[in-house]
């Protein structure tokens, strides 16, 4: 190599080079595979609402969601409505899985804005549920969900998942020895609001106590579990006023 | 004749004992301590480093001649990233389920020292097969610990391997547990990793005195 590799001019002209060659090739890609990964990301929200509500092939440990070419079907037939409620009113919408939940987040900052909340009437052999999506922050990274509940407010099934928690530990609250936990459980003490708390001294590892307000925390996972109970507390909390309508 | 000559074939057995990654040079600990708390996490991100790495080191080593040496670390960082993206998005759509067990790993990868650490202690000295060789060899010595830490931090920490229950269940209180052996929780926090690491290296040096550094 004759070129001299330390000298100012060539070092800046490296560096643009290389920065336009990596660029044009990163939005390249990025851009042609937009609509790939779209549509992988709209099959994983209608998988996800009709895990929550129980319809899944899972087995016996495992998380199992029904298989990407019949989710559409089985989500047409299982989820009979969804809803967009803003305030006390709500509307009937086709689309309202694909309300971005950030994005309205972001947008309620605003005072003048009313947030539009999605909610999921699905039905399995005759049963109602209503699937709740929740979104949250974990420890690195943002974490959301959804929550499936019958008209009396008791948690039907849930779905978490997460963007960056810790492998092994935080990102443990996917798993089905954690969700199961907070199936049978219920949201409300009484006629308050309790959310469901991620507890460290419940003294009840098996689960059995329902209406306790308290799932069985994960060890090493503090933040994460913390963080899950306030998505749940935060969220849960803004449908109330239309859930607590059903339970009549 | 083999495919690797002599020379080249210790690019890959040095870093699995005596030269390696973890233990002697003292890199990537910190992806060690984060993700062993689980043999699975540890098998999925030694994968992914053996990829990165070897394709990494290749490029930067076909690279080496025109790179100017003010700004390498940047270049480095650029060639790790780029790949590690471009590895993301096409997992992320022709391969999604995939992409999600992967996806945390991302940001631990293109930080990971070993990667930096190789390209700038190798590659940019060495050809492009050698080059790729010794990433290689340096991933496998770097998942040899991985494996290790995972294996004690999850039997130890949780009682399961993979996620099965090897030692009976301990909320059923069956297999070991039912005469009253408990799980160590401080297992799966990272200060434990840390301390099975250096428990290999202890291991290691007495087996070996010839790495103990003389001071």
């Amino acid at each position: 190599m004759a070129k001299n590799t330390e000298s100012n001019v060539y070092t800046i002209l490296f560096a643009t080079g290389m920065v336009l060659v990596v660029g044009t090739l990163l939005a390249f890609l990025a851009s042609s595979l937009k609509d790939k990964i779209a549509e992988n990301k709209r099959i994983e929200k209608q998988q996800n609402i009709l895990y929550a509500m129980g319809i899944n092939e899972n087995d016996e440990s495992s998380v199992e969601f029904v298989s990407k070419d019949i989710v559409g079907e089985e989500f047409n037939k299982y989820i009979t409505k969804q809803l967009v409620i803003t305030g006390t009113n709500a509307v009937e919408n086709d689309k309202a899985y694909l309300i971005d939940l950030k994005k309205e987040a972001a947008l309620a900052k605003n005072n003048n804005y009313q947030r539009r909340l999605p909610l999921f009437v699905g039905n399995k052999d005759g049963k109602e549920s209503y699937i709740v999506p929740v979104r949250g922050k974990g420890l690195w990274d943002a974490i959301w969900g959804y929550i499936a509940l019958d008209n009396q407010l008791v948690i039907q099934g849930v779905y978490f998942d997460h963007a960056g928690e810790t492998p092994g530990l935080g990102s443990n609250i996917k798993e089905r020895f954690f969700m199961d936990d907070f199936i049978g459980e219920h949201i409300m003490d009484g006629d308050t609001f309790k959310g469901v708390a991620v507890s460290k001294s419940n003294a009840d590892p098996k689960n059995i106590n329902k209406t306790d307000n308290e799932v069985d925390a994960i060890s090493g996972s503090t933040i994460t579990g913390d963080g899950l109970a306030a998505m749940l507390k935060k969220d849960l909390k803004m449908y109330l006023p239309y859930l607590k309508t059903l339970k009549q | 004749m083999g495919l690797l000559s002599k020379k080249d074939l210790k690019l890959i057995t040095d870093p699995l004992a005596d030269n390696n990654p973890i233990t002697i040079q003292v890199l990537g600990i910190c992806s060690a301590l984060a993700i062993t708390a689980e043999l699975k996490a540890s098998i999925v991100m030694s994968i992914a480093v053996l990829f990165v790495m070897g394709l990494g080191n290749l490029t930067i080593s076909l690279m080496r001649n025109i790179i100017p040496p003010k700004i390498r670390i940047i270049v480095q960082l650029i060639v790790v990233a780029t790949l590690v993206i471009i590895v993301d998005l096409v997992l992320k759509a022709f391969a999604y389920e995939l992409s999600k067990t992967l996806s945390v790993f991302v940001g631990l990868i293109i930080t990971n020292c070993i990667i930096m650490g190789r390209f700038e202690a190798f590659a940019l000295a060495n050809g492009p097969i050698r080059s790729f060789v010794d990433g290689v060899g340096n991933a496998l010595g770097y998942a040899v610990i991985l494996i290790i830490v995972g294996f004690f931090r999850e039997l130890l920490g949780s009682g399961t391997l993979l996620g099965f229950k090897v030692l009976g269940d301990p909320i059923e209180k069956t297999g070991v547990y039912a005469f009253g052996y408990e799980n160590n929780g401080f297992m799966l926090l990272a200060p434990m990793a840390l301390i099975t690491v250096g428990i290999i290296i202890w291991v290691q040096r007495s087996r070996n005195t010839s790495l103990i550094e003389d001071n």
